[in-house]
């Protein structure tokens, strides 16, 4: 099948704006996006850049704006999407070259909230590994799940308003390690997220819940860091 | 060959302002949060029973008068009542104004100016609503 996609280019050597560019293929119902930009950079112009390493769904490289909606390009299908498909780079972040961005601020918020395992200095350092009951484990599982993609804070309203706020990722982030009963850091994590860009700017628009493709109930997890936050239960 | 830097140290060189939390830890947006959250509570209340009484009873709106108002406000009870409502109604409103101020206002200066006004304004409405319902003399 014939399939149209417009895509948004951006050159900052020659260009001022961006602007859209629409190209005309052939493609499987069953093709993912990402075939349809391999099919233009490959064959048809080998300018347009974009990222993506994997391409399955797991690296998080190739988060771009589909139709309007924040997602993996390597996990949407062509069948599954209104033509003509526009394809442009996540937003809130400075835009490098065509689907680039400079994934910087987004990954300053990540390292802010010391996404590592903290260990209790008081105990001794275990001679194997730290023992979890599966409860514990369960207890932030769905937080282990981030690839680090940035569809969650690049949808964010607040993100796109203010970059110096952490976003739902670096949440996310936070959260995994704040519940995990090995951690001794949780302290610290919420004292940074309770400041002023921490997670109470967030403002429950559900916008990163609907962008993850990994499924992850990130407003859930904010919401549960906030009460951490509040009652000190963690 | 010197140590090779850290990513932590790398972006705590590049981006300080994401680090910046660290430096001052502040539990001030948590209750400012919770605040909102209880104030919320309590005015859906306090604006529905102000609805009822000044609106719907009776001829509503049309009988509230100067006689109406000092025999409503002989009760310390509607006084506390009265004032309830505004510091509650005036410190939500001013709350949710500041943190819009915060997203959208970047540049510092301009954001200390608007906040300082909000505050002032804030701070002269809630003494000028509290001098009216103290100072209101009983039994007129």
């Amino acid at each position: 099948m014939q399939v149209t996609l417009r895509v948004q280019r951006f050159n900052p050597e020659h260009d001022t704006d961006p602007h859209f560019e629409s190209y005309t293929i052939d493609a499987d119902a069953m093709d993912r996006i990402l075939d349809c930009l391999h099919q233009v950079k490959w064959y048809r112009d080998s300018s347009l850049a974009l990222r993506r390493s994997c391409a399955h769904g797991i690296c998080g490289s190739d988060a771009m704006v589909i139709n309007g909606v924040n997602a993996l390009a390597c996990k949407v299908l062509v069948k599954d999407v209104k033509q003509p498909i526009t394809v442009e780079p996540i937003r809130g972040l400075p835009l490098t070259k065509d689907l680039v961005v400079d994934m910087d601020p987004f990954f300053s918020g990540y390292l802010a909230v010391k996404p590592w395992l903290i260990a209790d200095d008081a105990e001794p350092e275990p001679e194997r590994e730290r023992i979890q009951s599966a409860a514990e484990r369960e207890r932030f599982d769905d937080t282990t799940k981030c690839i680090l993609c940035a569809a969650c804070t690049t949808s964010c309203p607040i993100f796109w308003s203010d970059q110096e706020y952490v976003g739902p990722a670096a949440i996310v982030g936070a959260h995994r390690f704040i519940f995990d009963s090995r951690d001794a850091g949780g302290r610290e994590r919420i004292e940074i997220l309770s400041g002023k860009n921490g997670a109470f700017k967030c403002r429950t628009a559900f916008n990163c819940t609907a962008a993850c493709p990994r499924g992850i109930e990130v407003t859930k997890a904010i919401q549960e860091v906030k009460q951490a936050a509040l009652f000190g239960s963690f | 060959m010197a140590p090779m830097a850290t990513i932590e140290q790398v972006y705590r060189k590049r981006k300080p302002k994401a680090f910046a939390a660290q430096r001052r830890p502040s539990s001030f947006e948590v209750w400012s949060w919770f605040f909102m959250r209880i104030s919320g509570l309590l005015l859906v209340w306090l604006v529905l029973i102000h609805l009822y009484i000044m609106h719907l009873i009776g001829s509503g709106v049309e009988r509230v008068d100067f006689a109406f108002v000092s025999q409503r406000w002989n009760s310390v009870g509607w006084k506390t009542f009265d004032w309830l409502m505004l510091v509650l109604a005036l410190l939500h409103g001013a709350n949710g104004v500041r943190v819009v101020i915060e997203d959208y206002v970047r540049s510092p200066r301009a954001n200390t100016v608007v906040k300082a006004t909000l505050y002032t304004l804030t701070g002269v409405l809630m003494v000028m609503g509290t001098a009216v319902i103290v100072t209101f003399p009983p039994g007129t």
